[in-house]
């Protein structure tokens, strides 16, 4: 039977030989995701009667959400966090910033295709970039797991996302994955299974199209997969934790829903308040007045993310009144950006650079706008009062473009700088 | 299981969990017991003082989109609501629907037939919903879900589940 990728990994972990759309299946992940809300968890544990976790083999903790601790609060939840880790014995935790969950699971070889990757956290589908089934999941059922080591998932249905031909110049996955936000809308995949398929998307690097995977959480998906290919084992082959086999769709498989898109016919975008299908064409939107610029995040903090915004920035100067936030994705990416000369860049043009981690994103700390300010960021969401307060608003844009606003002073492609 | 049998509630598309449990509510109420008097106050202000146990809210698309917040089905749980039965679910919502106990079928013909103010009879284990516009089947929930339902919900299923393996 034709199958999904999503039927077809769900029926392998439960050990059928096929399942179908709406079907309920046990099943063990490989990896379980947790980070600052890894304290809480522990509570819901307890309340369980949990004593000790299934297996600490399967968990990866990551520190990122409020890193360093911005409050004595903070504090008490990271510390209660170190001390669960070291009485659990689980030892793939990451302390302060290290760098974001899910650039680490990634980074570290954690995720890896064919695997099922469930994580406290929305973003979790990022992690189908390797060819891992993974998806958010509640705090009570990540409780559950840490208890008995499997969880209920229902099968999904399949949307496929084919785009062919190439993005143009100055086009990036991030203009790529807002614009079918903006053409489908922020529904469109509720409770499904996004698979990317067509060569543009072949042809993008992985930190790019981990964007794309990154950003299907803001249709409503629960995991996203990109057929994992030669880049992708290139990459894990002195990564990866475990051997791993990969698990492809049929080509035949049935989708509830196939959209094409042509590469070259995508152009820079800009998502405008207060929502992430609220897409319109970067040139109707330059002249935005903007106050702060955040360059960052789990969608776009990666080394190539932070190239293209020090190529921008190169020479010039943040403009008079404004402010530019950057924060590496990971550790990792922070020392090849000091290495690339990325870092002296962006100090030269006066911007602000912070440990790695979720930073002002979701309006924790570490440069939150004021009332009445406006902010570009390349993060995942603009709600309203997503950075903090809802009295600002958030326009979401490619590193580029962010880093050209910065300069400018107002929104503004790089071109026309 | 035995059967649900109860009046109907129809709503429409996209009911969002802000109107099912107002968000002001959910750092000031944070009694389960409490919860259910604040049902669908900002939907249907009737609701709340009389909904009876066993009764079913049909709904349309996308029922409980919005903040994944808990209580937005807690409200319901806590107030012995039979089902709900969608045309379809926000995903967290249907989640956290099934490990808390309640009901949530996905059946577009039946939200098609049934009337707001009928009465319907539902057999969950047969995956059956009986009303006057007559039968219609649904995908019974496996034994995996049906298990979490007889304990309760997820938190005494698990905490079953670590007592009998201890």
């Amino acid at each position: 039977m034709s199958q999904t990728f999503a039927e077809k990994i769900l029926a392998k972990k439960a050990g059928l030989d096929y399942t179908v759309p709406g079907q309920i299946v046990e099943i063990k992940p490989d990896v379980i995701l947790s980070h600052d809300n890894t304290a809480p968890i522990y509570g819901l544990f307890q309340r369980m009667g949990g004593e000790k976790v299934f297996d600490p083999d399967m968990h990866a903790i990551i520190i990122d959400h409020a890193t360093p601790a911005p409050s004595t609060k903070h504090a008490e939840n990271h510390r209660i966090i170190r001390e669960f880790v070291k009485e659990q014995g689980i030892k793939e935790f990451y302390d302060v910033g290290r760098g974001i969950c899910h650039q680490i699971l990634v980074e570290s070889g954690l995720a890896l295709p064919g695997e099922v990757v469930l994580g406290s956290d929305s973003h979790t589908p990022h992690a189908g970039v390797m060819g891992a089934f993974a998806a958010g999941i509640g705090r009570t059922e990540m409780a559950s797991i840490w208890a008995i080591g499997e969880l209920w998932l229902r099968v999904p249905e399949s949307l496929k996302i084919t785009v062919t031909g190439e993005l143009g110049e100055g086009v990036t996955s991030k203009d790529l994955a807002l614009t079918i936000i903006g053409d489908l809308k922020s529904d469109a995949a509720i409770y499904m299974s996004v698979e990317w398929h067509g060569e543009a998307i072949q042809a993008l690097p992985l930190s790019q199209r981990a964007t794309l995977t990154n950003l299907m959480a803001e249709m409503g998906a629960k995991n996203s997969f990109i057929p994992p290919d030669k880049k992708v084992f290139r990459f894990l082959k002195d990564r990866a934790r475990r051997d791993y086999e990969a698990v492809y769709p049929d080509d035949d498989a049935k989708y509830i829903r196939e959209v094409k898109y042509d590469g070259g016919s995508i152009e820079p975008v800009v998502a405008c308040p207060h929502s992430v299908d609220n897409v319109k064409p970067l040139s109707e939107i330059r002249g935005t007045h903007i106050d702060q610029a955040f360059l960052g995040t789990c969608t776009n903090g990666r080394l190539d993310d932070l190239a293209a915004a020090a190529a921008v920035l190169e020479g010039k100067k943040i403009a008079d009144g404004r402010r530019m936030i950057i924060i590496p994705a990971s550790e990792a990416i922070y020392l090849a950006a000091l290495q690339a000369g990325y870092l002296e860049t962006f100090l030269k043009a006066g911007a602000v650079i912070e440990s790695p981690g979720c930073g002002p994103c979701m309006g924790n700390h570490m440069g939150v706008p004021a009332v009445g300010e406006v902010s570009i960021s390349t993060a995942n969401r603009n709600f309203r009062g997503r950075m903090g307060t809802k009295e600002s608003e958030v326009y979401l844009a490619s590193p580029a473009v962010v880093a050209a606003s910065a300069v400018a002073g107002v929104i503004e492609s790089p071109a026309n700088l | 299981m035995a059967e649900i049998q109860g009046k109907v509630w129809k709503y429409g598309d996209n009911v969002n969990t802000d109107v099912i449990f107002p968000g002001k509510y959910t750092y000031t109420v944070s009694e389960p017991a409490e919860m259910p008097k604040y049902a669908l106050e900002d939907l249907d202000p009737e609701f709340a003082g009389a909904v009876q146990a066993g009764d079913v809210i049909v709904g349309g698309t996308n029922w409980g989109c919005g903040s994944s917040r808990e209580q937005a089905v807690v409200c319901l749980s806590e107030a012995k609501l039979g089902a709900i039965i969608a045309r379809s679910f926000a995903r967290i919502y249907y989640r956290n629907c099934l490990n808390n106990a309640l009901p949530a079928i996905v059946c577009p013909e039946a939200v098609d037939a049934i009337e707001n103010g009928e009465n319907v009879t539902i057999d969950l284990e047969n995956g059956i919903i009986t009303c006057q516009a007559g039968k219609f089947s649904f995908p019974p929930l496996p034994e995996a879900v049906m298990e979490i339902f007889n304990a309760g919900g997820l938190i005494p299923y698990t905490k079953k589940r670590l007592s009998e393996s201890n």
